[in-house]
Protein backbone atom coordinates (compact mmCIF):
# COMPACT_ATOMS: atom_id res chain seq x y z
CA UNK A 1 0.00 0.00 0.00
CA UNK A 2 1.85 3.11 -1.24
CA UNK A 3 -1.01 5.51 -0.82
CA UNK A 4 -0.15 9.08 0.20
CA UNK A 5 -2.79 8.77 2.94
CA UNK A 6 -1.37 5.59 4.43
CA UNK A 7 -0.83 7.34 7.79
CA UNK A 8 -4.55 8.11 8.15
CA UNK A 9 -5.50 4.50 7.32
CA UNK A 10 -2.91 3.07 9.72
CA UNK A 11 -4.01 5.46 12.48
CA UNK A 12 -7.67 4.47 11.97
CA UNK A 13 -6.94 0.75 12.24
CA UNK A 14 -4.56 1.40 15.16
CA UNK A 15 -7.23 3.31 17.11
CA UNK A 16 -9.82 0.62 16.30
CA UNK A 17 -7.46 -2.08 17.56
CA UNK A 18 -6.70 -0.13 20.75
CA UNK A 19 -10.39 0.59 21.50
CA UNK A 20 -11.53 -2.98 20.82
CA UNK A 21 -8.62 -4.54 22.76
CA UNK A 22 -9.35 -2.13 25.63
CA UNK A 23 -13.04 -3.09 25.64
CA UNK A 24 -12.25 -6.82 25.65
CA UNK A 25 -9.66 -6.43 28.43
CA UNK A 26 -11.94 -4.23 30.56
CA UNK A 27 -14.89 -6.64 30.12
CA UNK A 28 -12.76 -9.68 31.06
CA UNK A 29 -11.12 -7.99 34.08
CA UNK A 30 -14.45 -6.66 35.35
CA UNK A 31 -16.01 -10.13 35.19
CA UNK A 32 -13.02 -11.69 36.94
CA UNK A 33 -13.20 -9.08 39.72
CA UNK A 34 -16.94 -9.66 40.23
CA UNK A 35 -16.53 -13.46 40.25
CA UNK A 36 -13.83 -13.15 42.92
CA UNK A 37 -15.85 -10.71 45.00
CA UNK A 38 -18.92 -12.94 44.89
CA UNK A 39 -16.93 -16.09 45.70
CA UNK A 40 -15.38 -14.31 48.69
CA UNK A 41 -18.74 -13.06 49.96
CA UNK A 42 -20.37 -16.48 49.58
CA UNK A 43 -17.47 -18.17 51.35
CA UNK A 44 -17.65 -15.63 54.19
CA UNK A 45 -21.41 -15.89 54.62
CA UNK A 46 -21.45 -19.65 54.17
CA UNK A 47 -24.40 -19.28 51.82
CA UNK A 48 -25.19 -21.60 49.00
CA UNK A 49 -25.50 -20.12 45.57
CA UNK A 50 -28.99 -19.12 44.56
CA UNK A 51 -28.68 -20.15 40.95
CA UNK A 52 -26.49 -22.19 38.69
CA UNK A 53 -26.06 -19.30 36.28
CA UNK A 54 -24.61 -16.95 38.87
CA UNK A 55 -21.77 -19.26 39.83
CA UNK A 56 -18.73 -17.05 40.50
CA UNK B 1 -44.62 -22.42 21.55
CA UNK B 2 -41.58 -24.24 22.91
CA UNK B 3 -39.34 -21.48 21.52
CA UNK B 4 -41.49 -18.79 23.14
CA UNK B 5 -41.36 -20.63 26.45
CA UNK B 6 -37.56 -20.96 26.14
CA UNK B 7 -37.21 -17.23 25.43
CA UNK B 8 -39.49 -16.15 28.28
CA UNK B 9 -37.64 -18.46 30.69
CA UNK B 10 -34.54 -16.27 30.03
CA UNK B 11 -36.32 -13.45 31.86
CA UNK B 12 -35.18 -15.19 35.04
CA UNK B 13 -31.73 -13.67 35.88
CA UNK B 14 -30.19 -17.02 36.95
CA UNK B 15 -31.41 -18.80 33.82
CA UNK B 16 -30.23 -15.90 31.67
CA UNK B 17 -26.78 -15.96 33.29
CA UNK B 18 -26.49 -19.73 32.73
CA UNK B 19 -27.58 -19.30 29.10
CA UNK B 20 -25.07 -16.46 28.58
CA UNK B 21 -22.26 -18.55 30.09
CA UNK B 22 -22.98 -21.48 27.75
CA UNK B 23 -23.27 -19.24 24.68
CA UNK B 24 -20.19 -17.04 25.28
CA UNK B 25 -17.40 -19.48 24.16
CA UNK B 26 -19.27 -20.17 20.89
CA UNK B 27 -19.82 -16.47 20.28
CA UNK B 28 -16.13 -15.72 20.94
CA UNK B 29 -15.11 -18.36 18.38
CA UNK B 30 -17.54 -17.18 15.68
CA UNK B 31 -16.63 -13.52 16.29
CA UNK B 32 -12.88 -14.25 15.94
CA UNK B 33 -13.40 -16.15 12.66
CA UNK B 34 -15.74 -13.53 11.12
CA UNK B 35 -13.39 -10.71 12.23
CA UNK B 36 -10.43 -12.44 10.55
CA UNK B 37 -12.45 -12.83 7.32
CA UNK B 38 -13.63 -9.20 7.51
CA UNK B 39 -10.07 -7.89 7.97
CA UNK B 40 -8.84 -9.99 5.04
CA UNK B 41 -11.64 -8.69 2.82
CA UNK B 42 -11.16 -5.08 3.96
CA UNK B 43 -7.37 -4.92 3.67
CA UNK B 44 -6.59 -7.40 0.87
CA UNK B 45 -9.61 -8.23 -1.30
CA UNK B 46 -11.54 -4.93 -1.53
CA UNK B 47 -10.23 -2.70 -4.32
CA UNK B 48 -9.16 0.90 -3.88
CA UNK B 49 -11.92 3.38 -4.66
CA UNK B 50 -11.67 5.17 -8.02
CA UNK B 51 -11.97 8.55 -6.29
CA UNK B 52 -10.79 8.02 -2.71
CA UNK B 53 -8.02 5.53 -3.40
CA UNK B 54 -6.89 3.38 -0.46
CA UNK B 55 -8.52 5.76 2.04
CA UNK B 56 -11.80 3.94 1.45
CA UNK B 57 -10.47 1.18 3.75
CA UNK B 58 -11.23 3.44 6.73
CA UNK B 59 -14.91 2.94 5.84
CA UNK B 60 -14.74 -0.74 6.88
CA UNK B 61 -14.27 0.29 10.50
CA UNK B 62 -15.95 3.72 10.49
CA UNK B 63 -19.35 2.65 9.15
CA UNK B 64 -19.84 -0.50 11.32
CA UNK B 65 -18.78 1.54 14.39
CA UNK B 66 -21.33 4.22 13.55
CA UNK B 67 -24.08 1.64 12.98
CA UNK B 68 -23.30 -0.04 16.30
CA UNK B 69 -23.20 3.30 18.13
CA UNK B 70 -26.80 3.88 17.04
CA UNK B 71 -27.82 0.24 17.48
CA UNK B 72 -26.56 0.20 21.09
CA UNK B 73 -28.54 3.35 21.89
CA UNK B 74 -31.68 1.95 20.25
CA UNK B 75 -31.23 -1.24 22.32
CA UNK B 76 -30.91 0.90 25.46
CA UNK B 77 -34.08 2.82 24.54
CA UNK B 78 -36.03 -0.46 24.13
CA UNK B 79 -34.56 -1.75 27.42
CA UNK B 80 -35.57 1.53 29.07
CA UNK B 81 -39.18 0.87 28.07
CA UNK B 82 -38.78 -2.54 29.76
CA UNK B 83 -37.53 -0.81 32.91
CA UNK B 84 -40.30 1.80 33.05
CA UNK B 85 -43.28 -0.30 31.89
CA UNK B 86 -42.52 -3.81 33.18
CA UNK B 87 -39.84 -2.91 35.79
CA UNK B 88 -37.88 -5.87 34.54
CA UNK B 89 -34.43 -6.29 36.17
CA UNK B 90 -32.86 -7.86 33.04
CA UNK B 91 -33.90 -4.78 31.01
CA UNK B 92 -31.90 -2.48 33.26
CA UNK B 93 -28.95 -4.92 33.28
CA UNK B 94 -29.02 -4.83 29.45
CA UNK B 95 -29.18 -1.02 29.32
CA UNK B 96 -26.35 -0.64 31.82
CA UNK B 97 -24.08 -3.13 30.02
CA UNK B 98 -24.71 -1.54 26.60
CA UNK B 99 -23.77 2.03 27.62
CA UNK B 100 -19.95 1.74 27.77
CA UNK B 101 -19.95 -0.37 24.59
CA UNK B 102 -22.06 2.22 22.78
CA UNK B 103 -19.78 5.01 24.03
CA UNK B 104 -16.68 3.15 22.78
CA UNK B 105 -18.15 2.55 19.31
CA UNK B 106 -19.35 6.18 19.12
CA UNK B 107 -15.83 7.35 19.98
CA UNK B 108 -14.42 5.00 17.34
CA UNK B 109 -16.83 6.34 14.69
CA UNK B 110 -15.94 9.94 15.57
CA UNK B 111 -12.17 9.27 15.60
CA UNK B 112 -12.08 7.26 12.36
CA UNK B 113 -14.48 9.74 10.73
CA UNK B 114 -12.10 12.54 11.59
CA UNK B 115 -9.14 10.57 10.21
CA UNK B 116 -11.14 9.92 7.02
CA UNK B 117 -12.35 13.52 6.78
CA UNK B 118 -8.92 15.15 6.86
CA UNK B 119 -7.59 13.62 3.60
CA UNK B 120 -11.01 13.61 1.84
CA UNK B 121 -12.61 16.88 2.99
CA UNK B 122 -9.45 18.75 4.01
CA UNK B 123 -10.62 19.15 7.59
CA UNK B 124 -10.70 17.07 10.78
CA UNK B 125 -14.09 18.39 11.87
CA UNK B 126 -17.03 20.55 10.76
CA UNK B 127 -20.08 21.47 12.79
CA UNK B 128 -22.50 19.99 10.29
CA UNK B 129 -25.72 18.26 11.34
CA UNK B 130 -24.42 14.65 11.07
CA UNK B 131 -21.16 15.20 12.94
CA UNK B 132 -22.74 17.41 15.61
CA UNK B 133 -25.65 15.02 16.28
CA UNK B 134 -23.14 12.17 16.55
CA UNK B 135 -21.06 14.15 19.04
CA UNK B 136 -24.28 14.70 21.04
CA UNK B 137 -24.78 10.90 21.03
CA UNK B 138 -21.30 10.48 22.55
CA UNK B 139 -22.08 13.10 25.22
CA UNK B 140 -25.40 11.32 25.94
CA UNK B 141 -23.57 8.04 26.57
CA UNK B 142 -21.10 9.74 28.93
CA UNK B 143 -23.96 11.56 30.68
CA UNK B 144 -25.90 8.33 31.18
CA UNK B 145 -22.88 6.55 32.66
CA UNK B 146 -22.20 9.54 34.94
CA UNK B 147 -25.85 9.66 36.06
CA UNK B 148 -25.86 5.95 36.89
CA UNK B 149 -22.69 6.14 38.92
CA UNK B 150 -24.03 9.21 40.78
CA UNK B 151 -27.10 7.37 42.16
CA UNK B 152 -26.30 4.63 44.66
CA UNK B 153 -29.70 2.93 44.84
CA UNK B 154 -29.92 0.68 41.72
CA UNK B 155 -33.71 0.93 41.22
CA UNK B 156 -33.61 4.75 41.36
CA UNK B 157 -30.60 4.81 39.03
CA UNK B 158 -32.41 2.47 36.62
CA UNK B 159 -35.50 4.70 36.49
CA UNK B 160 -33.53 7.95 36.08
CA UNK B 161 -31.31 6.45 33.35
CA UNK B 162 -34.33 4.96 31.53
CA UNK B 163 -36.05 8.37 31.41
CA UNK B 164 -32.89 10.14 30.21
CA UNK B 165 -32.24 7.39 27.62
CA UNK B 166 -35.76 7.78 26.20
CA UNK B 167 -35.42 11.57 26.08
CA UNK B 168 -32.09 11.20 24.26
CA UNK B 169 -33.49 8.67 21.80
CA UNK B 170 -34.95 11.57 19.78
CA UNK B 171 -31.35 12.06 18.57
CA UNK B 172 -31.27 8.69 16.74
CA UNK B 173 -33.63 9.64 13.86
CA UNK B 174 -31.93 13.06 13.78
CA UNK B 175 -28.55 11.34 13.20
CA UNK B 176 -30.01 9.03 10.55
CA UNK B 177 -31.87 11.69 8.56
CA UNK B 178 -29.57 14.68 9.23
CA UNK B 179 -27.90 14.16 5.85
CA UNK B 180 -31.31 14.39 4.13
CA UNK B 181 -32.85 17.18 6.21
CA UNK B 182 -29.86 19.55 6.13
CA UNK B 183 -27.07 20.41 3.74
CA UNK B 184 -24.11 18.55 5.24
CA UNK B 185 -20.50 17.95 4.29
CA UNK B 186 -21.09 14.32 5.31
CA UNK B 187 -22.34 12.23 2.39
CA UNK B 188 -25.94 10.92 2.29
CA UNK B 189 -26.75 7.27 3.10
CA UNK B 190 -25.28 4.85 0.57
CA UNK B 191 -26.28 1.44 2.04
CA UNK B 192 -29.44 1.76 4.20
CA UNK B 193 -31.58 3.89 1.87
CA UNK B 194 -34.66 3.71 -0.32
CA UNK B 195 -33.66 1.79 -3.42
CA UNK B 196 -30.46 -0.16 -3.96
CA UNK B 197 -27.15 0.65 -2.24
CA UNK B 198 -25.05 3.04 -4.32
CA UNK B 199 -21.88 1.09 -3.58
CA UNK B 200 -20.18 -1.40 -5.88
CA UNK B 201 -20.57 -5.01 -4.63
CA UNK B 202 -16.76 -5.39 -4.43
CA UNK B 203 -16.80 -2.81 -1.63
CA UNK B 204 -20.32 -3.40 -0.31
CA UNK B 205 -19.76 -7.08 0.60
CA UNK B 206 -16.60 -6.50 2.67
CA UNK B 207 -18.48 -3.69 4.43
CA UNK B 208 -21.43 -5.95 5.25
CA UNK B 209 -19.11 -8.72 6.53
CA UNK B 210 -17.31 -6.12 8.68
CA UNK B 211 -20.69 -4.99 10.03
CA UNK B 212 -21.54 -8.61 10.96
CA UNK B 213 -18.12 -8.96 12.69
CA UNK B 214 -18.64 -5.77 14.71
CA UNK B 215 -22.20 -6.80 15.62
CA UNK B 216 -20.98 -10.22 16.82
CA UNK B 217 -18.30 -8.49 18.90
CA UNK B 218 -20.92 -6.20 20.42
CA UNK B 219 -23.24 -9.15 21.16
CA UNK B 220 -20.44 -11.12 22.85
CA UNK B 221 -19.25 -8.18 24.98
CA UNK B 222 -22.84 -7.25 25.84
CA UNK B 223 -23.69 -10.78 27.00
CA UNK B 224 -20.52 -10.98 29.11
CA UNK B 225 -21.20 -7.48 30.46
CA UNK B 226 -24.78 -8.43 31.40
CA UNK B 227 -23.57 -11.53 33.22
CA UNK B 228 -20.96 -9.45 35.08
CA UNK B 229 -23.67 -6.98 36.08
CA UNK B 230 -25.81 -9.84 37.46
CA UNK B 231 -22.82 -11.03 39.51
CA UNK B 232 -22.27 -7.45 40.77
CA UNK B 233 -25.92 -7.19 41.84
CA UNK B 234 -25.82 -10.55 43.60
CA UNK B 235 -22.65 -9.47 45.44
CA UNK B 236 -24.37 -6.21 46.44
CA UNK B 237 -27.37 -8.13 47.80
CA UNK B 238 -25.05 -10.38 49.83
CA UNK B 239 -23.19 -7.35 51.23
CA UNK B 240 -26.48 -5.68 52.23
CA UNK B 241 -27.77 -8.91 53.80
CA UNK B 242 -24.51 -9.30 55.73
CA UNK B 243 -24.65 -5.67 56.86
CA UNK B 244 -28.30 -6.03 57.94
CA UNK B 245 -27.66 -9.19 59.92
CA UNK B 246 -24.47 -7.87 61.56
CA UNK B 247 -26.16 -5.92 64.43
CA UNK B 248 -28.41 -8.88 65.32
CA UNK B 249 -25.41 -11.18 65.28
CA UNK B 250 -23.61 -8.82 67.61
CA UNK B 251 -26.67 -8.61 69.84
CA UNK B 252 -26.85 -12.40 70.01
CA UNK B 253 -23.27 -12.60 71.30
CA UNK B 254 -23.06 -12.94 75.08
CA UNK B 255 -21.86 -9.82 76.88
CA UNK B 256 -18.46 -10.12 78.55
Amino acid sequence: MTDPHFGYIAASYGIAFAVIAGLILWTALDQRAQRRALAELEARSGRRRSGEGLRP
Amino acid sequence: MALLSAVTSLANPSRFAAFAERLTPWLIGVTAVVFAVALYLALVVAPADYQQGETVRIMFIHVPSAWLAMFAYTLMAIASLGVLIWRHPIADVSAKAAAPLGAAFTFLALATGSLWGKPMWGTWWVWDARLTSFLILFIMYLGLMALRSAIEEPSRAAKACAILTLVGSVNIPIIKFSVDWWNTLHQPASVIRAGRPTMDPSILWPLLIAAVAFTLLFTTLHLVGMRTELLRRRARTLRLTAAASAPSALAAEPAE
